[in-house]
């Protein structure tokens, strides 16, 4: 699955971290959905959307 | 939940580790100590040689616990992970030095090696998460 996370985080001029703690997650499972190592749950889904105030979809998407 | 919940689980993984392994050396040296002198005999015996075991289970049940109290999922997942491959390392391990001990080709050896090569599949683990994921997967 890819994702726009690091461009997202990078027009609010976020850190890994401070995402991390928006989403209450570790700095390292930032790293490792931003760079597609890992597949966040739906409900993390979910919370890393509303963070962002957008959809699934326009964060998300398939290869 | 979050980040704050992790670092309480790892916390309580650290002092349930601590307590295991500490009722682990005292039992086993205390064991050794009164078994190897003969000040102790019948069912005491019974259960000074059970009580490191049940110390060890108490480390198997910190891990347990850590597993269950870690919010983070992507941190539990590299847990999870890590007992899969301690697991498999210590099952295969056991198995194939039992058909060669079976076979008379290898000297015998006590089984509570099989829960020693399971913390080291356990250390395994973690550097296959490393290499795998980029990260170690507890105490981080």
């Amino acid at each position: 699955m890819k994702n726009r996370l690091k461009v997202l985080r990078a027009e609010r001029s976020w850190s890994q971290q401070d995402l991390a703690d928006r989403l209450e997650v570790s700095r390292q499972s930032v790293n490792a959905i931003e760079t597609g190592k890992y597949d966040p749950s739906l409900p993390l889904a979910f919370r890393i959307a509303e963070t962002f105030d957008m959809s699934i979809e326009e964060i998300f998407s398939k290869d | 939940m979050g980040c704050k919940s992790n670092t309480q689980a790892q916390r309580a993984y650290i002092r349930r580790m601590g307590i295991a392994m500490t009722a682990y050396l005292v039992s086993l040296f205390s064991g050794e100590y009164l078994v190897s002198r003969e000040l102790v005999a019948g069912p005491v015996v019974w259960l000074l040689g059970l009580l490191p075991g049940l110390a060890i289970i108490g480390a198997f049940y910190a891990i347990a616990k850590l597993i269950t109290e870690t919010q983070d999922e992507f941190i539990r997942m590299l847990i999870v992970r890590q007992t899969l491959v301690a697991t498999g390392v210590a099952l295969s391990a056991a198995t194939i030095w039992g058909f060669l001990e079976n076979f008379e080709l290898v000297p015998h050896v006590d089984a509570y090696w099989v829960a020693i090569l399971w913390f080291l599949g356990f250390g395994i683990g973690a550097l296959s998460n490393r290499i795998t994921y980029g990260a170690w997967g507890q105490l981080r």
